[in-house]
């Protein structure tokens, strides 16, 4: 068994708005292992977005993390002061956001955006990191001399999405968050970013978590994969077993729901929506879309466990096996 | 391909730019030059990634934008003959269904008026014949009588798409477009909001121009294809001309552009270099010859011709790949 760099335990996060309290994260448990491919994925307001910024210790009022512990390489980033998570975020953990051009500041040149960050890091001036901005911008497959005197607006979504793949990465993290990293970028080019994460994060060796509502480009991309509802973790297992062998009866819809490409099999929706997380409904938050559900599923909250070695599922459908 | 109820004309749109001092004007070349023709109660899909122009296409087809030129023939009479008055009285027989069904709906006006206001226009009825008519379509698309007193907001993005296409449906119209129309909805309600079209599309016998940038959403629902690139059609023909035997590189590329949901089989590689150009300045020759990885000499010179790559399959490139 390799060895975990983050372990969450009984995450719970809530926003308290002026509508009551949003119950976005309702005690969820996962594991990432050294140079794994962890991949969360989930539709609107699942909590997956919640679950990196929590990580990254990024949420703000009215956001509060309650409980629960975020262990990141043996210190637990939940206790971890303010001073201290500086050194961390950018240089231990990075993390690349779905909308890339609005996380570049639009009135400084590309090029010393990137120094600056790599300046940071090195605790140096920005003038002297010209070397390694041009490299940065070469392991990403842009025209360096070039590239570095554009503003944000003279770039492309697909290029700037790599500009920002290039500032994540140039301090080698351990971990690196993608955030929706291709949700907003065409076929093509969502092609084109995906393989040059694939490309770098392999000669890296960095863990990844890839946060996508896109089952393709996780089953392309992540070893394992997690499945989020409405603030929960329903299911967890190696790729190719989830897809092969999915168990939560939501994780088995959303499989219906996809349309693809050569299979023109009758699609099945999942009836109903996402619940509100102000109220959310009682016991397992998928029971009022549930075909399945049963009396125990509006009542108690299913526990997440192993149902194969790897394989975890929090369902009452299974749950016998665990008396 | 027997019966036509649209048939489009060498449709241009172009859109001026703002003009300096000294510069000459410059155009975006949104829609340039694009033929086609739309067969009756058949699901017609336009794909294109963002920049292609599909939207625009959509647009101009109705006359929400004026074409630059061209003809555009409904049921043999060429609607762009019409004065706005008479366009009026013809939009009856088209509608269009939004992307984003979070602005397309009057966040401060009820259901009822919403889906009836097209009514209110067009029939000279009452306006307790204009509620029974509400009832009655929001039955069709999967709603209640009690959804008609309620304000957009209260309503889930499905939902809403569903009062959209209630909307649309409610002056019996032949031909609607339907512009990204599960776009903005997660996968579990979008197939849910498919089958309800093609179901709708069969009680009413609808003709639909469905515009979308997904391929597997126009694998599921399409019997035609048109694949657009920087404002042109690269490619045309039934869904299996174009999903089994792409003709055009763009059209390969695409289709192996998308991420399998089948963690087994990997995504080949072969996607296309660069970017979209920009429709100011559409490359010279071919449009897609930049990104081509087949391109020759002859192709960054001179517009490849359409050609007929088997019955009613028609590719525009000078080296198409079957």
């Amino acid at each position: 068994m390799k060895d975990a760099i983050l372990t969450v335990k009984n995450l719970k996060v809530v926003f308290h708005t002026y509508r009551g309290t949003v119950h976005a994260l309702d005690r969820i448990n996962f594991t990432v292992l050294k140079n794994e491919r962890f991949g969360i994925i989930g539709e609107t307001g699942c909590g997956k977005s919640v679950t990196s910024l929590a990580i990254m210790r990024l949420i703000e009022q009215p956001g509060e993390i309650v409980e629960g512990e975020i262990v990141f390489d043996g210190k637990d980033l939940v206790k971890t002061q303010e001073s201290i998570l500086n050194t961390i975020r950018g240089r231990e953990i990075s993390m690349i956001f779905q909308e890339p051009l609005s996380s570049l500041n639009p009135v400084m040149k590309v090029g010393f955006q990137i120094g600056e960050s790599i300046a940071k890091i090195k605790n140096t001036s920005i003038k002297s990191c010209r070397q390694e901005v041009f490299e940065a911008l070469k392991a990403v497959d842009l025209d360096p001399t070039r590239v570095s005197n554009l503003y944000p607006h003279e770039l492309s979504g697909g290029m700037a999405q790599r500009i920002m793949i290039a500032m994540a990465l140039s301090s080698n993290p351990k971990l690196l968050i993608a955030d929706e990293p291709t949700s907003a970028l065409d076929v093509t080019i969502q092609a084109q970013i995906m393989n040059l994460l694939d490309d770098l994060v392999s000669k890296m060796n960095n863990t990844v978590i890839l946060i996508t509502h896109d089952l393709g480009v996780a089953a392309q991309f992540c070893d394992k994969i997690m499945i989020m509802y409405a603030g929960t973790v329903v299911e967890q297992a190696k790729t190719e077993e989830l897809f092969d062998n999915p168990l939560h009866p939501y994780t088995k819809g959303l499989l219906k729901a996809i349309p693809k490409v050569g299979n023109r099999d009758k699609l099945t929706g999942i009836p109903g929506s996402v619940p509100d997380l102000v109220n959310p409904p009682s016991g397992c938050r998928f029971h009022p879309r549930c075909p399945y559900a049963m009396k125990i599923c509006s009542v108690e909250k299913p526990p997440l466990t192993e149902m194969n070695p790897g394989h975890l599922v929090a369902c009452h459908l299974y749950g016998d096996k665990n008396g | 391909m027997d019966e036509f109820l649209i048939e489009i004309q060498n449709l241009k749109k172009y859109f001026p730019l703002k003009r300096g001092i000294f510069s000459k004007g410059q155009y975006v070349h949104a829609v340039d030059d694009v033929s086609v023709q739309i067969p009756s109660r058949k699901i017609f899909s336009i794909v294109g990634e963002s920049g292609s122009g599909k939207t625009t296409f959509g647009r101009t087809i109705l006359r929400l934008i004026e074409p630059t030129s061209g003809k555009i023939i409904y049921k043999g009479q060429d609607i762009m003959n019409l004065s706005q008055k008479e366009m009026i009285t013809f939009r009856k027989k088209m509608q269009i269904v939004f992307q984003d069904p979070y602005n397309s709906l009057h966040p401060r006006r009820l259901v009822k008026d919403i889906i009836g206001e097209g009514l209110y226009i067009h029939e000279k009825i009452s306006s307790n014949e204009i509620l029974e008519r509400v009832k009655a379509i929001l039955k069709k698309v999967g709603l209640n009588e009690d959804h008609m007193f309620r304000y957009p907001h209260e309503f889930s993005g499905g939902q809403r798409q569903r009062i959209a296409m209630a909307r649309a449906l409610i002056l019996n119209p032949e031909f609607i477009v339907l512009d990204e129309p599960t776009s903005a909805l997660d996968v579990s309600v979008q197939a849910t909001i498919l089958d309800l079209l093609i179901d709708l599309k069969n009680t009413f016998s609808l003709t639909y121009l469905f515009i979308t940038h997904n391929l597997a959403v126009v694998d599921y629902i399409s019997d035609f294809v048109a694949v657009m690139y920087l404002g042109q059609i690269v490619e045309i023909g039934s869904k299996d001309d174009i999903f089994t035997l792409p003709s055009h590189p763009y059209t390969y590329a695409l289709l192996s552009a998308i991420p399998d949901p089948d963690p087994k089989r990997k995504r080949s590689r072969t996607i296309p270099k660069g970017e979209i150009p920009s429709a100011v300045n559409p490359p010279q020759g071919c449009r897609f010859h930049p990104r081509c990885p087949y391109a020759k000499e002859i192709c960054k010179r001179s517009d490849p011709a359409v050609i007929e790559a088997s019955k009613g399959h028609f590719v525009k490139c000078h080296f198409p790949l079957r």
